[in-house]
């Protein structure tokens, strides 16, 4: 047994800090925001070239056919550099719910268009109800055509096709195609857009049934946690950095319990959290019968925890932390976003409840 | 990344497997319940057999008797015997703590002559660190020792020494210059508690228990060969004790932790709320499955100590997160116990009514000391702090 990550992943690992620190340092993150659609065409080449857009997708479409925890790895420090623009979209929703639901001739068509760079995606999946259960949804197609309204659809104007989610099944609408309309909506996180889909009788095609969807989500989800736990590491390692700088006093903040110890619990917050998260992506490749649980652990966990690192972090840079030019607010700014993206903690911990009260299913066991 | 156990770890389980069906007492339950004074001779028996088939202590190095089990393997170790329903054994802190502190720093003559007995139980050892006015400051402490010929007087008093009341031994540590700096003038040593001048009291604390003694010395007089590690150098000694305390426990909690979890499910569905099964009940749902969940990850933490310990050898400061995240998490946990029992949450040991027999009440005040016993969470939160962040001491 080991939780540790090989050297292959630890490379993987290294080399996307470096890359996103090199390729997508804040100054340029504060730039992308400020465009509508968070989107930089040569940072998505680049992105391309090491192999990102393809990391879990069969090498026969062009992807690199790596596994959920080499995922995870590279989102972590995707989240660290607060990476904006539709990568998550395309490859961890879009491409996963199409990994997952598609038949072998659609996961070649799409897939091959997203690991070769030459496509953006999405997935429209909320309507007004604002509901993360596939249950709730209430768009379906009638003769191949589709219309409704979806909201909150991440990097919708930079999708070259959308992943639909419809009470009848999984769609894909191209962007060009006629009838759809997509507006902007005003939020929170500045680094990724979310957009409101309109469907006007646009044809779509279909990939394939709602029942594959909750593997995808579960996919989906240990991903935005693992986002997630690079903006806590990022956030931690600012905050040591100012408190161990930053004098009152006459001695650094971070000599003060009161501050010390916050900075340790955002310690142990971020670790627990990472555990959580690299448990839930090994136990969804291995599908291991808990792995339902372990994800909804994850997402509960990094959802509580990155907003409290968030508000530690801030606390302890004081005034600093409260102004534009910080970077903390971005990072809470995210956190608040994906804390409610795939549902929030109370949403996993009755998901939780589910699984295990209710149903019975044996927690994670060694053996 | 692989959780999965490879086969060495396939083949040390079966192996134990296999041994405890064969050897594992079927009458535990008959003992679990009674105090440790009268169970104690039970323990150690079973030290004893465990000791005979190489299973005392599989942490510790082959040729003292262990079988040098990875950490995953130590794990594996305390899964089975959970799985096993076997009793613990009665040497915990000698098996757990002293034992690798003295195969560390001990002479090949100390290792000789104390290591077998730790093993076979066959000598009881407890720990003389905390004093009334060195607590989480240890390094002030005040017990003296002061050289005559070829012996050690010691004249002091220790406090929350756990197994004070059936301890053989003592490992102690003492202020052997009182003109060095508080950390340099510390010696560890091993102390006969049969010694003259060894009076040993019960201390009775919050639960009505008493776990813990009150060790007094007066002129007792320790043969310098007892002295552990260099002289004057004890507090690296007790530090690496301090790091076992932390670093090898927290296998065993989890499993505690998670029959606690599990059990408290069940009694949702026994008990009511507003008329229905408590566990229908959305705010109890919410509560249970955040402890739930928490246990998994203190699991999960574990872990993932062990894959980063397995490169260094020794447990390091990181074992402050587990000691932290535990602690909390079992008052947490009994609190959610006592919501759920409602007015039956009281009822202690021995009332015809009592759940499980009084354990609700009993953890719920037992779990208060967890945040203090073991270092409290603040020295954890210092070491964190100074340690594995690098901010300033704070003290």
């Amino acid at each position: 047994m080991e939780f540790g990550l090989t050297a292959s992943q630890q490379l993987l690992k290294d080399n996307a800090r470096k890359f996103f620190a090199g390729e997508c340092p804040m100054d340029k993150v504060r730039h992308l925001m400020e465009a509508d659609t968070a989107y930089d065409d040569t940072l998505w080449a680049d992105m391309t070239d090491q192999g990102y857009t393809g990391i879990i997708f069969p090498e026969e479409f062009g992807g690199v056919g790596l596994g959920n925890v080499e995922l995870i790895l590279l989102m972590e420090e995707a989240g660290r550099a607060l990476l904006p623009g539709p990568f998550f979209s395309t490859v961890v929703l879009a491409g996963a719910v199409i990994d997952c639901v598609a038949s072998a001739a659609l996961r070649q068509k799409y897939l091959t268009r997203i690991c070769s760079g030459d496509a953006r995606s999405t997935i429209a999946m909320l309507e007004a109800n604002g509901s993360w259960d596939p249950v709730d949804v209430r768009i379906a197609t009638l003769n191949g055509r589709l219309v409704g309204e979806k909201l909150f659809v991440p990097d919708a104007q930079v999708a070259d096709f959308i992943v639909v989610v419809a009470r009848d099944g999984i769609f894909v609408a191209e962007a060009k195609a006629p009838g759809i309309d997509i507006q902007l909506m005003k939020t929170l996180d500045l680094t990724r857009k979310l957009y409101t889909v309109r469907f006007n009788n646009t044809p779509v095609e279909r990939l394939g049934n709602v029942t594959g969807l909750a593997r995808a989500l579960d996919v989906a989800s240990t991903a935005l946690a693992a986002e997630m736990v690079g903006g806590m590491q990022r956030t931690l390692d600012v905050t040591v950095e100012y408190a161990k700088m930053r004098k009152q006093f006459g001695k650094p903040i971070g000599m003060f319990q009161a501050v010390q110890h916050q900075c340790a619990d955002m310690y142990l917050e971020t670790e627990s959290a990472r555990s959580a998260v690299y448990y839930a992506a090994w136990a969804l490749e291995e599908n291991m019968p808990d792995a339902a649980v372990a994800v909804s652990i994850a997402k509960m966990y990094a959802s509580d925890a990155a907003r409290t690192v968030g508000n530690r972090g801030i606390q302890i840079h004081g005034g600093m932390g409260f102004t534009w030019e910080s970077d903390l607010h971005l990072y809470y700014r995210r956190a608040k976003a994906s804390e409610t993206t795939f549902g929030d903690s109370t949403y996993h911990r009755e998901r939780i409840a589910r699984l295990v009260f209710d149903a019975g299913i044996a927690s994670s066991q060694s053996a | 990344m692989d959780l999965n156990l490879s086969p060495e770890e396939k083949q040390f389980r079966d192996e134990l497997r296999v041994w405890l069906d064969a050897n594992a007492p079927a009458d535990w339950h008959e003992w679990r319940e009674k105090p440790l004074e009268e169970s104690f001779p039970y323990l150690r028996a079973w030290q004893r057999k465990l000791d005979e088939g190489r299973w005392a202590a599989v942490a510790w190095p082959k040729e003292y008797g262990g079988r040098s089990a990875t950490l995953t393997q130590q794990a594996i170790f305390w899964e089975e015997m959970a799985r096993a329903q076997a009793p613990p054994m009665a040497n915990s802190l000698g098996l757990g703590l002293i034992g690798p502190t003295i195969i560390v720093h001990g002479t090949e003559a100390q290792k000789k002559r104390f290591v077998p007995k730790i093993l076979s139980a066959e000598e009881i050892w407890c720990q003389g660190f905390s004093e009334p006015n060195a607590g989480s400051d240890l390094a002030s402490l005040q017990t003296q020792a002061r050289l005559e010929g070829d012996h050690y007087v010691v004249n002091g008093q220790k406090v929350w020494t756990s197994y004070g009341w059936v301890g053989d031994w003592c490992e102690l540590v003492v202020r052997t210059d009182s003109s060095a700096d508080k950390h340099k003038g510390l010696t560890v040593l091993l102390v006969d508690m049969k010694s003259p001048g060894v009076e040993v009291r019960p201390l009775r604390q919050m639960t009505g228990e008493s776990e813990f003694n009150e060790i007094f010395f007066r002129d007792v007089r320790v043969p310098a060969e007892n002295v552990l590690g260099p002289v004057n150098g004890g507090w690296d000694v007790a530090i690496s004790t301090l790091m076992y305390e932390r670093g090898s426990y927290g296998a065993r909690l989890h499993l505690i932790f998670k029959r606690n979890i599990d059990r408290l499910i069940q009694l949702s569905h026994v008990f009511q709320k507003a008329g229905q099964p408590a566990v229908r009940d959305p705010l109890v749902r919410q509560k249970l499955a955040q402890c739930y969940a928490e246990i998994e990850i203190m699991r999960w933490n574990q872990l993932r100590a062990f894959s980063r310990i397995s490169a260094t050898g020794v447990p390091g400061p990181e074992g402050s997160i587990q000691k932290i995240f535990w602690s909390e998490l079992n008052q947490r946990l009994q609190q959610v116990a006592q919501e759920l029992l409602g007015p039956y949450g009281q009822l202690v040991a021995g009332d015809i009514r009592a759940v499980d027999n009084g354990f609700w009440p009993y953890g719920y005040l037992r779990s208060r000391g967890n945040t203090i016993e073991a270092g409290t969470s603040e020295v954890q939160r210092n070491i964190i702090g100074h340690f594995v962040l690098g901010l300033p001491r704070s003290y």
